[in-house]
Order: structure tokens, then C-alpha cells, then sequence
């Protein structure tokens, strides 16, 4: 069965590919972002996961209003980026598993998740600009994209979102019979909005209280309506839905590896965390001291 | 809650927004092509006929309006598209509809660092 070793959120704001097709990483307005993805990669370096799966949502590149799935999966062998009209060049296709897909998808309908499923499937900065943070050599690993509709309410709910993020999880440790190592992504946020007078919101305290609840009590999150998610976290800001789907998926008890936070890029306050499920089967108590009170 | 349906606030794209403001999004959506970006900057007019633009939403692209094409039905994801090939970043958008500079716009971004 497919393990999943982890998970990881991150913002995905344009602008920072632009600032790394520059090669501005290192520049005072971005090196203080940039350092912070420094113990991700490590992280990525010795975990070393096959597959994973990116929880992301679509900025109108693959999807548009004429026909908008709510939750849209993809089950491809590759997954092309492409211009989206604002300068940042294109990246290099991704390695899909078509095969991982359709066992995901299959368990995902089986659950009564209606997703829409794409052979084909074109992935925008939401997906794309993380793997750049994390993967600055490119990526080697293989990818399922996810798109959880942001663009056009109604939007999923905070508590639908956790549900697809737990079946993922589920169906993810169904799949196959080799230890496929399985890392899951939620890209967007943290706090931001760019439409309305209230635009350049950010909400540090907040963001804040969102970073240590994933880790702790993600499900308390899962109470928010999506118009309390916009008035607090900006109207964009509601981009928490795929970190919510990530930790879901990770499930149960989670420890936190790292976690970083740098306000502002461009108009969005930046966030990263990195997780790593706890295994309570067969948890001796001597782990637990071990896992949380290491300095015993 | 301050949030509402019609809130300039913080408009809510729904369904409504949806419908009315298809053609402008639409628009906003082939800019993804080079070849459709400069078929607008050659012809605004022609290329607003293309997509059927209503006149508001004439009115407010031709005013380089960013709150005007919301309030028409542009999706901030979208409209973004259009603000790039007018010119505009994300800083620029956020200035014009707070009513500030682009200067006293990022520094109120730099003062939220700061607090």
C-alpha cells in the first residue's frame, strides 16, 4: 500500500515565479520568503517521495466559467503549464501516473465524491510555482493534480474541502502494493485579497492561529462558512480550503517539521508548512515522549 | 458579518457576477495567448465586439476601471489577465480601488510586516 509521508503548505502567489525567473531570490525585498523553504527541501531531499498529489485551485488557465468542476482530478501521464498572460515563462511538462490517478478517482466516486476527471489538464502558477520553491532543480518525482474551484461561488465548503482531503487520504493508502512513498500538497493563501475597497488585506493574527490549528485542531477550521473565511482571511484568502484538503489527507495526529511566515509578497502574506503524520499503531509510550517532549 | 452579496468592500463573485460579466471574463480568458493580446492592443474595439462586451463593460475597460469592471461582472482572477496587458500589476489594481498611490499602497503592505 502507499504510504503518505507527509504534507506540505505553501502559498503560490505569481509573483514569486517571476522573482525566480529573475533570479531576485536572494534580493532584501525576497530572500526573507525564499530562506524559509530551505528545511522543506531538506525535508523533500530525505523523505524522497514517488508520487504527489497537489491540492491546488485553478486561476483560469485549464478551467474556465463555461464549465466550472467544483473538484476536478487529474489522470494523466503528463501535465503541461502554459502562458496565462502575465509574463512568467512556461515550465516544463510534469510527470503524471495515470494508474495512481484512476485508483484515486475510483475510491474517490466509490465515497460519493462527484469529481470531474482530465486526461487532460493544464496546471498554472498554483501548482507549478510550489514545485519551484520546494523542487529548484525540477522535479523528479511523479504528479496528481487536484483543482478545487476558487473562482466562482458557490465555492466548497471548508468542511466539503476536509471531507475530499480525508477520502484522498484513505484512498491514497489503498492504492497499490509497493510502498509507494506519497506526499500531498495544498498550495495557496495565506491571508490576501485583491478585489474591493478592502484590497491589501492581510490578517497576520489570523494566519497565525491558522498555522498552529492545522497542526493541532485543523477540524476547528472546518467551522468557518466561506463568507467568514473571506472576512477574515480576504476574499482570496479562502485559498486555506486546499491546506485544509492537504491536512486532511495527512490525517490523525500530525508534527510539525517546519513552518515559516514572511509578510508581505506582493499582496498576500506567505506561509509554508511541512508535516509528518504520527503513527499511533503500536505508538510505544517511550515514542510519544520521544515525538513530543523530545528534550525528555 | 460584512460580507454580503454586493459588498464593494469585498465583492463576492457568485452566480450572478457569473453571468453578467461572461463576456468581459471571456475576454480576460483568451488573453492566456499572445496572439489574442496583440490582436487587443491593435484593436480594443474590434476585439470588445469579438467577445460582446455590453457597453458598461466597454465603458469601464476603456477607463482602465478596475473597480468599474468588477462591479460588471470581471473575476479579480481574470480581470488580472487584462491588468497585465493594460500595464498593471496586483499593487497597481490594489491602489486604484483603495484610492491610493502605488507607493502609499505597498507601504501599508510593508506596515502590516511590521505590526
Amino acid at each position: 500500500m502507499a504510504k503518505i509521508i507527509g504534507g506540505i503548505g505553501t502559498s503560490h502567489v505569481p509573483a514569486i515565479g517571476g522573482a525566480i525567473a529573475k533570479g531576485a531570490q536572494d534580493t532584501p525585498y525576497w530572500k526573507p520568503f525564499f530562506d524559509g523553504y530551505g528545511p522543506a527541501r531538506e525535508w523533500l531531499e530525505e523523505a524522497q517521495p514517488d508520487v504527489a498529489v497537489v491540492l491546488y485551485n485553478d486561476h483560469g488557465l485549464n478551467f474556465f466559467l463555461d464549465c466550472m468542476p467544483t473538484f476536478a482530478v487529474g489522470a494523466a501521464d503528463r501535465y503541461e503549464n502554459a502562458d496565462e498572460g502575465w509574463g512568467l515563462p512556461v515550465q516544463r511538462p510534469f510527470k503524471g501516473d495515470a494508474e495512481f490517478s484512476w485508483s484515486l478517482i475510483e475510491s474517490l466516486v466509490a465515497e460519493e465524491f462527484d469529481i470531474a476527471t482530465c486526461q487532460k489538464m493544464m496546471v498554472d502558477h498554483a501548482f507549478v510555482v510550489p514545485t519551484q520553491l520546494l523542487w529548484p532543480d525540477g522535479p523528479k518525482l511523479r504528479f496528481v493534480p487536484i483543482s478545487i474551484n476558487t473562482v466562482q461561488q458557490p465555492l466548497p465548503t471548508p468542511a466539503r474541502c476536509w471531507a475530499l482531503g480525508e477520502a484522498v487520504g484513505r484512498a491514497v493508502r489503498s492504492i497499490g502494493d509497493d510502498n509507494t512513498k506519497v506526499v500531498i500538497l495544498g498550495t495557496g493563501g495565506l491571508s490576501h485579497q485583491l478585489d474591493g475597497t478592502r484590497a491589501g488585506f492581510i490578517n497576520k493574527p489570523f494566519d497565525k492561529l491558522c498555522l498552529e490549528q492545522l497542526v493541532e485542531e485543523p477540524r476547528c477550521l472546518t467551522h468557518y462558512s466561506i463568507r467568514e473565511l473571506m472576512e477574515l482571511a480576504g476574499a482570496q484568502g479562502v485559498e486555506l480550503l486546499m491546506w485544509l484538503a492537504m491536512r486532511a489527507a495527512v490525517g490523525g495526529q500530525a508534527r510539525l517539521v517546519h513552518s515559516h511566515y514572511h509578510v508581505p509578497i506582493s499582496n498576500t502574506a506567505g506561509g509554508l508548512m511541512v508535516i509528518e503524520p504520527v503513527d499511533l499503531e503500536g505508538f510505544e509510550c517511550a515514542d510519544w515522549i520521544e515525538t513530543y517532549h523530545p528534550m525528555m | 458579518m460584512s460580507v454580503d452579496l454586493h459588498n464593494l468592500e469585498t465583492p463576492v463573485f457568485d452566480g450572478r457576477a457569473a453571468r453578467r460579466g461572461y463576456p468581459i471574463n471571456a475576454m480576460c480568458y483568451s488573453f492566456n495567448s499572445l496572439a489574442n493580446r496583440e490582436r487587443f492592443k491593435a484593436d480594443e474595439e474590434a476585439y470588445f465586439d469579438a467577445f460582446g462586451l455590453d457597453a458598461e463593460q466597454r465603458d469601464a475597460v476603456r477607463r482602465r476601471d478596475v473597480t468599474g469592471m468588477i462591479q460588471v461582472g470581471a473575476s479579480p482572477y481574470y480581470l488580472l489577465k487584462l491588468a497585465n496587458l493594460l500595464g498593471m500589476d496586483v499593487q497597481d489594481v490594489g491602489a486604484q480601488q483603495t484610492g491610493m498611490t502605488r507607493d502609499q499602497f505597498v507601504a501599508r503592505l510593508q506596515a502590516v510586516a511590521e505590526a
